[in-house]
């Protein structure tokens, strides 16, 4: 044995092929990664993706354009209502419809909380998948009132179905749902709970995001200048600016890299242009960098979060375009009158024609830019569907990321990708 | 009126831009799209040029290449149902399906590719015909924006379509020993085969399909005159 190890010195030693997923905590669903490894350092890295492939695009194909909106949530299943908004924006420029003031404010009101509530789970992830468990506890705490939110104003905790062609599916609520004591929660501690929930879900917001930048405040005491998180995201996965455009970058990780570049900004749909926030960029590029732009975020989000409500509050009107085309008749008139019982039939069974054309409709979606490329050829279905995900192109480049570091900074890598697999895998 | 002021200030970016590029660029021409979008078919055999240009000239710049989308125009415009002749002999149940198209018609598949220039805030979309149909082959764009990779990779899993040039084409969604390419229209939505655990052979097997196929929602068309005025604005791309 000592006579053949010296015949085969360690040089010789060849790189060994490694399996992490798609079974893996760390993997973010079902990721599978081929890892070609000389030690402890990657030498090239494989992702094997589709493992929840659904063909979303090829289904919407074969449905009225609008029974189509619930699968938008189901791709991005973290920032559920930006993938709607992309979605109906997309036909609604192809219809050439607008819809009302009122509407666009609550569509960018849920955005923002859609992009808190991504945030907040990427952040509570991150943390956990590279050694922090407390901030994991924290963003959930948060996380669950705006599920309510989302309760609240469609039904559902997750896929909310709330955007529409035209508008959106109703008016905010009047009240928010209470908290009941129980077996297991005292009527004291229910009284504590209910209390921001005594007025509207404006109201509701609006203590939310008062008391939130304390929240934002604690996750950084937890974290930014923590020396374990520092070791683990600094110099990790960095990207140069110009290799982030190339890669088709976007989102906070083509910010992070200093690339000054958000689409609410610079090519800004519904009611973006009024409001008042700024962009957070990074310096170097690294997971750190991008960390703090998704910190920042989160306060820029509160910030439009308060406007919106403001504006709301003052201004009721219609949340729905009167356009009888891509809007159902009220419940009233198809219970009162032939016609409208008519008219609601034909609009759920066959739906609308959207125009012959093609066109694409970006929005800022949490994780980057999510697009839809829709083709019309004049019927009421889409004749091609294309999601444009955000974390397709950041997973491309994960084998660029993270070649020549530790196996461990692969979770670092992933994580501050923000992966999600409904998105990515469609 | 601000918006309109707005719009028309878009408008005019967009129809310089078009200039810009029909005098910068040879091998386009412009596609119709709506006011707010810009088109243009690059020829297949000039691709990679064109895209060298759009990238390069310093008035264009589109430094980034965001989406790449496969598509297949078999059944483009093409009705499941009649609709037309209903009003005296009524609909029929939606099983006697209008006659499949030749899967063999030139030009059945495209790729489109949304470019982004970040220095001018402009978006672009370029549209590229594959030449043969029964072997839909275009460049590979890696060379010029590495994001083209997996896109073109997706592309070539669901479409078919094989990018020259790249160097690692693999299936990328689809399941290992996937036969077939589903996106095609021609590729039916419930698939081919079907797997169950087979307790004999102690092991999954695949066997075909045992679901009928069948329309739920039939695609249809209407020839009313309120279409008119949005079928004759952006000429059908057919």
């Amino acid at each position: 044995m000592a006579q053949s190890t010296n015949d085969h010195p360690l040089a010789e030693i060849r790189n060994y092929t490694m399996n992490f997923g798609p079974q893996h905590p760390s993997a973010h669903g079902v990721l599978r990664l081929v890892l070609e490894m000389d030690g402890e350092v990657i030498q090239k890295a494989d992702p094997h993706i589709g493992l929840l492939h659904r063909a979303t695009e090829k289904l919407a194909e074969s449905k009225p354009f609008n029974q189509s909106i619930g699968y938008m949530d189901r791709l991005d299943y973290v920032s559920m209502m930006c993938n709607e908004h992309a979605y109906v924006l997309a036909i609604e420029k192809l219809l050439g419809i607008t819809p009302p003031e009122r509407a666009q404010y609550i569509r960018v009101l849920f955005d923002e909380i859609t992009r808190v509530l991504n945030h907040l789970m990427w952040l509570g992830a991150h943390a956990l998948d590279i050694g922090a468990m407390t901030v994991f506890l924290l963003c959930f705490k948060e996380r669950e009132e705006l599920m309510d939110v989302y309760e609240a104003v469609s039904g559902t905790r997750m896929h909310a179905t709330y955007y529409r062609p035209g508008g959106v599916y109703r008016d905010l609520p009047q009240s928010m749902p209470k908290y009941q004591p129980s077996k297991w929660r005292s009527r004291k501690e229910v009284e504590r709970l209910n209390e921001t929930r005594a007025g509207s879900m404006l109201d509701f917001i609006d203590a939310f995001a008062a008391r939130f930048p304390a929240s934002i405040a604690d996750y950084e005491t937890l974290l930014t200048d923590n020396r374990i998180w520092k070791q683990r995201t600094v110099n990790i996965g960095v990207v140069p600016p110009e290799r982030a455009l190339q890669l088709g970058f976007s989102g906070p990780m083509l910010r992070g890299s200093g690339v000054v570049w958000d689409l609410r900004k610079k090519q800004p749909y519904e009611v973006y242009e009024r409001m008042d926030f700024d962009i957070p960029v990074g310096t170097n590029g690294d997971c750190y960098d991008r960390y703090l732009v998704r910190i920042e975020e989160l306060r820029q989000s509160t910030r439009i979060i308060r406007q919106c409500v403001e504006w709301l509050r003052h201004n009721p009107g219609p949340v729905m375009i009167d356009d009888r085309k891509v809007r159902p008749p009220s419940r009233e008139h198809m219970k009162g009158d032939m016609e409208s019982l008519i008219h609601h039939f034909k609009f759920f069974t066959e739906g609308y024609e959207v125009p012959a054309g093609e066109t694409y409709a970006a929005v800022e979606a949490p994780k980057g830019e999510f697009g839809i490329y829709l083709v019309s050829d004049g019927a009421n279905k889409p004749y091609r569907l294309k999601c444009r995900a955000p974390g397709f192109a950041h997973l491309a480049a994960l084998e660029e990321m993270v070649r020549g570091h530790m196996l461990a900074d692969v979770v670092a890598v992933i994580g501050t990708q923000d992966i999600v697999f409904g998105e990515v895998d469609r | 009126m601000e918006q309109s002021t707005e719009q028309a200030a878009a408008g005019s970016a967009i129809e310089a831009l078009a200039r810009t590029i029909e005098a910068r660029v040879s091998g386009v021409r412009r596609l119709p799209s709506l006011a707010q979008d810009l088109a243009f078919e690059a020829e297949a055999d000039r691709l990679l040029e064109v895209c060298r240009a759009l990238r390069d000239t310093p008035e264009l710049r589109f430094e980034a290449l965001m989406d790449v989308a496969g598509v297949d125009y078999l059944h483009h415009g093409r009705e499941e149902w009649l609709t037309s002749g209903a009003t005296r002999t009524g609909f029929s149940r939606g099983r006697e399906l209008n006659a499949p198209p030749d899967p063999d018609m030139p030009g059945r598949f495209a790729v489109i590719y949304q470019l982004l220039s970040i220095t001018h805030n402009a978006r672009l979309r370029l549209r590229v015909i594959c030449p043969e149909t029964r072997e839909p082959m275009v460049d590979s764009l890696v060379d010029v924006w590495s994001s083209a990779n997996w896109f073109e990779r997706e592309a070539f899993d669901l479409f078919g379509i094989v990018f020259r040039g790249h160097p690692d084409l693999r299936r990328l969604l689809t399941d290992y020993g996937f036969i077939g390419h589903p996106f095609r229209k021609d590729f039916p939505l419930i698939g081919n085969v079907e797997t169950r655990y087979d307790p004999e052979k102690k092991r999954v097997v695949y066997e075909p399909v045992s679901i009928v196929p069948r329309v739920l929602a039939p695609k249809v068309i209407r020839h009313d005159n309120r279409y008119e005025p949005a079928l004759k604005a952006p000429e059908l791309p057919r």
